[in-house]
């Protein structure tokens, strides 16, 4: 299990303090210097790269609920290309079927996928480590085959056609220009909240679950409702994502949410960086451009030099990008006066 | 040269320049020495099989290239993995269309793959054509004018089978066998449609079987009980297999229908047994290359021998290999007759202006014809039946364009 978090700064004496509060504001600086910036690319991109980026958002959000759930916590899922493809469906079905206008069908999706992962996360709380893995797996596997049958709804595997939405209130933008935006909100929203909750005393129990699950629950904690609890809203998380990548690319179909999705999740937080709730910005850049490069080395073998990637980022970032980034940042600091 | 003949021969030039300067602007992907064509394929991933098609149309553009050209241009073929997922089709079709700006998106391979970008490739309107998928909807002018399939659609192909059995067999009694998906019920709604009304008396028994079953053996005993003396196999090459083997061993004989899906000698009759597979009757509109009928056919032989020089690697026996060609062939006649006019307008009435094209690769006879209302490029096939060693066709060339 990894050991990382980002525990909160213990205020008490006062360096130590000062040294929390300066660091606090240069973590402040940094996320603005970031927001400003990504504001300013919807206007300087093509609208490719912007859809690319907006993809990497929607990963982004799918990623932190996974992270939630595995990274913080210690339940390792294989199973959140389900929970992403009910929140893709739920969207395609509301707005295909019932004209529901998609803005309103994203927290539908998430609020479905938080009882979906709630209800999952009661059986699951036997199952410990591999063999939740496995159970979330089976989960994986099922999915694309349960949307097949039910086709009069998810229209088989022909999947379902979506229109991309025009941006509101007449604003001068593309659609992909609104989209990057609205993505870019939801996601600075999820990660507001997922950090405020993490970082107090639900945080904490969270985490202490996931380090001893027998000292936790000696201290009070309810380890079963937490556990259940978290996986809602892991799952809820990736639900928002999944309804947003419907509404992106403007159409869902079975094999798309296929088991490799999963794996392809779980790369995402690993590389990103466990228990880190920037890592999983980190993640999703891996995940969307990394096939990509690999494909422009080598047509021939893609997947061997993604492998590459992986393990020489494994092996250089054990920690992932994030932990590495914290390493750096603390040495810096401490070699400086 | 005198200054006014000099100042003359300039002011053409310049006159000239400004000419083909608009022209090669409205043209996109399109340059005095190149023609940019995008594709998609599944080089990974579960559909990886059909990986070879784009290897072996990549190849067919380098001998291309390599004979001058299509009228002087090179072809810059742009062929990108998408692994048979739909949104990185999307993402890799925008990236063709919108960052390296393909004149057209050719052989997309794939029915969920080509339906994430359909409306995406007529809203830009940049040619979506050829399409790798048998699905019925890539035909429709009308609503998708910037679309255009290839081969003969499924359910077209059932129609003939339907047709076949109405005319020849008294008495029917139907047995299906069909793959869950939409490729098996495409072909279940062209027959039904085939059988007309007479279809709910006919069909004594359907079965199905999903891809990731292991066997399709019961489904088969099942069929053998229920009475029927026609049997209608939708499956691919794995389940044709099985089903043409247990048929065999259990003594059932009726008139045993595959769907051209599974078609291959190779791939399928002779793993089945040469004798279980006798007088099963399909519906081809390509030569087989595993088919000994075709051993000094002409077309054949050029075919190996571009596969020996451009596509050593690439196997000989896989019909995959013979269709990437033939569409490959399909095209460079599109694009030649552009002319010089390679905008992403001609290109597309170009392509729905193919007049009787017969290529080396297609059964005798068959011709590829389209039209601005016809975007069913080949719409012939024919019957045959294996005698224990190839394919027989009989019959005439059934055409469905003429229905």
């Amino acid at each position: 299990m990894p050991e990382t978090t980002d525990a909160p700064t213990l205020a008490g004496s006062s360096p130590a303090a000062r040294a929390g509060a300066a660091s606090r504001l240069w973590r402040i600086v940094g996320f603005v210097v970031l927001f400003a910036v990504a504001l300013t690319l919807p206007f300087l991109l093509s609208n490719f790269r912007l859809f690319q980026f907006t993809l990497v958002f929607v990963y982004a959000i799918a990623l932190l609920g996974l992270n939630i759930l595995t990274g913080y916590n210690g339940q390792i899922s294989l199973g959140h290309a389900a929970f992403y493809a009910v929140g893709a469906y739920t969207t395609a079905i509301m707005i295909d079927k019932w004209d529901v206008h998609y803005a309103l069908t994203i927290p539908v999706a998430g609020v479905l996928c938080l009882v979906a992962g709630f209800l999952f996360g009661i059986p699951a709380l036997r199952l410990e480590g591999l063999y939740l893995a496995l159970a979330t797996f089976a989960l994986s596997l099922a999915v694309p085959q349960i949307l097949k049958y039910f086709e009069h709804w998810t229209g088989g595997s022909q999947g379902i056609v979506l229109n991309k939405p025009a941006p509101p209130l007449g604003l001068p933008l593309t659609p992909d220009q609104w989209l990057y935006v609205l993505s870019l909100a939801i996601l600075v929203v999820l990660f507001v909240l997922a950090s405020n909750l993490l970082a107090g005393r639900t945080g904490r129990a969270i985490v202490a679950i996931r380090d001893n699950p027998i000292a936790a629950q000696a201290m009070g904690i309810h380890t079963a409702l937490y556990k259940s609890l978290v996986f809602g809203v892991s799952a809820a998380y990736t639900g928002v994502a999944g309804a947003l990548s419907a509404i992106t690319i403007a159409f869902v179909a079975p094999d798309a949410f296929n088991v490799f999705l999963s794996i392809t999740f779980l790369v995402g937080i690993v590389v990103g960086g466990l228990a880190s709730i920037s890592g999983a910005i980190f993640g999703a850049f891996f995940i969307q451009f990394v096939p990509n490069w690999a494909q422009d080395i080598s047509k021939a073998a893609p997947w061997a030099i993604y492998g590459v990637f992986l393990i020489v980022f494994m092996y250089v970032m054990p920690r992932g990008i994030a932990g590495t980034l914290r390493l750096a940042w603390a040495r810096l600091r401490s070699r400086s006066p | 040269m005198s200054t006014r003949s000099l100042t003359l021969a300039l002011a053409l030039l310049a006159g000239l320049a400004m000419a083909a300067a608009p022209a090669l602007a409205q043209m996109p992907g399109v340059t005095a020495t190149e023609i940019k064509i995008g594709n998609t394929n599944p080089y990974s991933g579960p559909a990886s099989a059909y990986g070879t098609i784009g290897k072996v149309i990549a190849a067919y553009f380098k001998k291309v290239n390599e004979e001058g050209g299509i009228n002087g241009r090179k072809v810059n073929f742009v062929t990108l993995d998408d692994g048979y997922s739909p949104p990185k089709t999307v993402e890799m079709v925008r990236r063709l269309v919108e960052q390296d700006q393909v004149a057209l998106v050719f052989q997309t391979l794939g029915t969920p793959t080509n339906s994430a970008i359909h409306k995406y490739m007529n809203q830009q309107k940049v040619p979506h054509l050829f399409l790798a998928t048998g699905a019925t909807k890539w035909g429709d002018p009308k609503n998708f004018p910037w679309t255009m399939g290839f081969q003969p659609a499924y359910q077209t192909e059932a129609k003939i089978f339907a047709s076949y059995v109405l005319k020849n067999v008294k008495d029917p009694k139907i047995g299906i066998l069909y793959q869950n998906d939409d490729y098996g019920k495409d072909y279940l709604k062209g027959f039904k449609d085939g059988l007309g009304d007479a279809a709910k008396k006919l069909v004594v028994l359907e079965q199905t079987y999903e891809v990731t079953d292991p066997t399709v053996d019961s489904q088969i005993v099942n069929l053998k009980n229920s009475g029927a003396n026609v049997f209608f196999n939708i499956t691919i090459p794995k389940f044709a297999v099985q089903a043409i083997k247990k048929a065999h061993d259990i003594g059932w004989k009726p008139l045993h229908l595959l769907n051209n899906v599974s078609s291959s000698v190779d791939v399928v009759l002779k793993p089945a047994g040469l004798e279980a597979s006798k007088d099963l009757i399909t519906a081809l509109y390509t030569k087989d290359p595993t088919d000994p009928q075709w051993k000094n056919d002409p077309g054949m032989k050029d075919w190996l021998a571009f596969m020996q020089k451009y596509y050593p690697e690439g196997n000989t026996k896989d019909g995959f290999n013979v269709y990437g060609y033939t569409v490959a062939q399909t095209l460079v006649h599109v694009l030649k007759q552009c002319g010089n006019d390679l905008s992403r307008d001609n290109i597309m009435k170009q392509a729905a202006n193919i007049k009787d094209l017969s290529l080396p690769l297609l059964l005798p006879g068959i011709k590829i014809n389209t039209s601005p209302t016809d975007f069913y490029p080949i719409e012939q096939q024919q019957l045959a039946k294996y005698d224990g060693e190839r394919w027989a066709l009989f019959g005439e060339l059934y055409d469905a364009s003429k229905k």
